[in-house]
């Protein structure tokens, strides 16, 4: 199995495909256990999704649900939603934005937000989702009416709404997706976009949509076959596989403790600019050049637009996609 | 930060106006903003304040940093988020096209910059809580969720 990709560029992703490919390997990254369900719909264009150029001129009601993204990603308040001044949105925060935070916890997101947070208890997200589409369509809710209608007021009054769905409510609906889906149909001035974790994870969900119609978990058979069991999760549980190529990624890190021991009796190779722990177990660990760094390429924003990144700094490290290249040639 | 009740319970309470002012309270607003320093109250200068006063001086020691305007920026806890660059008003219109629409600075007019991963304040003179048409601005203090800026 080939795992990761998503710190590398688009080229190297490119590459990882085709050796996934030529070996008849399963390819996944880690969206299997992250936003890969809603990117998917996204790309199947299941929900309006925009720019975050377009947030920063025209949006006027942002939606932070189950994401800190204060904390969780480099400056995107002030960057690209909350606070700038766009084209159609001049006067400032004060007075062209309101922010909405909905979490478990009163994250730093939700301190910006102030007046306008929305704690809801653990996996109770769906049922939000629920009692605010009965909001928009005109009835009481059942579960806190008062908020939650002053809430769907607020949504129903917006010219061009933002929902940033973070990871907190996409593992929270992750059995019913859709549930988001009808709540975005609801909602016509909304746009949906997905807070992805690694910088390049869309990325390698594109390439790989665009090559087999499915964003992750998948196993080239002649034909390349997706299920649930070639996700990393089920594929180690199930001990399924008999080696990984993990390339920028650190799956001793991130999987749960039951699942990662099978790493222990397979062969681990490991391309990686850092050292990480997987990179320390691994029998054969090559280092790389960071990309955005010491080699540049392209990369896909959380948005779906491509970045082109400098290479900064000379060094004598192979890129990924060097490196996959070669082992592309020897294969 | 100190609140002005707690220093005046370290003053003598008398009301003599030596230091000038009309009241020990009123001492106590000109000490928090600046405006006075501690030894302009003689009575406390006595042997039996000795403590009062060490109190005191150890209470004002946060507000000693300030600015002309009285804003404190606490190094350890700026993340660096760049928040208050982008939404201090004085900043979009020295720098429209730079701080105003989300990206770094582009000119040294603005009064917030991020240097090495923390904010710094500059032309001060320039903030609208400074000088004669002065106005209570919260635009800096609002979007930074640590509590880093602070105005005394």
């Amino acid at each position: 199995m080939l795992f990761g990709l998503d710190n590398s560029t688009s080229e190297a992703q490119a590459k990882g495909i085709a050796l996934a490919k030529k070996l008849n390997a399963a390819i996944d990254d880690t969206s299997s256990f992250c936003q890969g369900q809603l990117i998917e719909r996204a790309l199947l264009k299941k929900f309006r999704t925009c720019y975050l150029e377009d947030v920063r001129n025209n949006a006027d009601v942002l939606v932070y649900w189950g994401s800190d993204a204060q904390d969780s990603q480099p400056r995107p308040l002030s960057r690209f939603s909350v606070f700038p001044r766009g084209e159609s949105r001049q006067r400032g925060y004060e007075e062209d934005r309101l922010a909405i935070a909905i979490d478990v916890r009163e994250s730093n997101t939700a301190k910006i937000c102030k007046g306008h947070f929305y704690r809801i208890p653990l996996r109770g997200d769906r049922e939000f989702i629920l009692a605010l589409m009965e909001a928009l369509s005109g009835k009481v809710p059942k579960y806190d009416p008062k908020r939650i209608l002053e809430l769907a007021g607020f949504l129903k009054k917006a010219q061009f709404g933002v929902i940033f769905a973070g990871i907190g409510l996409t593992y929270s609906i992750k059995d019913d997706i859709d549930v988001l889906v009808s709540l975005a149909q609801m909602l016509p001035n909304f746009h949906v976009m997905p807070m992805v974790g690694q910088y390049n994870m869309r990325g390698f969900n594109e390439a790989l949509f665009k090559e087999t119609g499915f964003v992750n978990s998948v196993k080239f058979d002649g034909k390349p076959v997706h299920d649930n069991k070639y996700s990393i999760v089920e594929a180690l549980k199930a001990k399924s596989i008999d080696a990984l190529l993990v390339v920028g990624s650190d799956p001793l890190s991130s999987l749960p403790r039951s699942v990662i021991s099978h790493l222990a009796s397979i062969p681990v190779i490991c391309i990686d600019p850092c050292v990480t722990l997987t990179s320390k177990i691994a029998q054969v660990t090559i280092p790389a050049a960071s990309s955005g760094f010491e080699c540049g390429g392209r990369a896909v924003r959380m948005d779906g637009k491509v970045i082109e990144i400098p290479k900064v700094v000379e060094n004598q490290y192979l890129s990924d996609e060097d490196i996959l290249d070669r082992i592309l040639d020897v294969v | 930060m100190p609140t002005v009740m707690e220093l005046y319970q370290l003053l003598p309470k008398t009301n003599c106006k030596k230091c000038g002012e009309s009241t020990c309270m009123a001492f106590a607003v000109a000490l928090l903003s600046r405006k006075k320093k501690v030894p302009e109250c003689t009575p406390i200068l006595d042997e039996s304040f000795k403590k009062q006063k060490e109190k005191l001086e150890s209470l004002l020691i946060p507000t000693a940093g300030a600015e002309e305007t009285g804003m404190i920026v606490h190094p350890e806890l700026c993340t660096g988020c760049g928040n208050c660059v982008v939404a201090c008003p004085v900043d979009v219109a020295n720098d429209p096209h730079g701080a105003g629409t989300g990206c770094a600075p582009t000119n040294d007019k603005v009064i917030f910059k991020v240097i090495d991963g923390k904010v710094v304040a500059f032309n001060i003179k320039e903030c609208r809580r400074f000088g004669k048409n002065k106005v209570l601005c919260y635009a800096c203090i609002d979007p930074c969720p640590t509590g880093a800026i602070e105005f005394v």
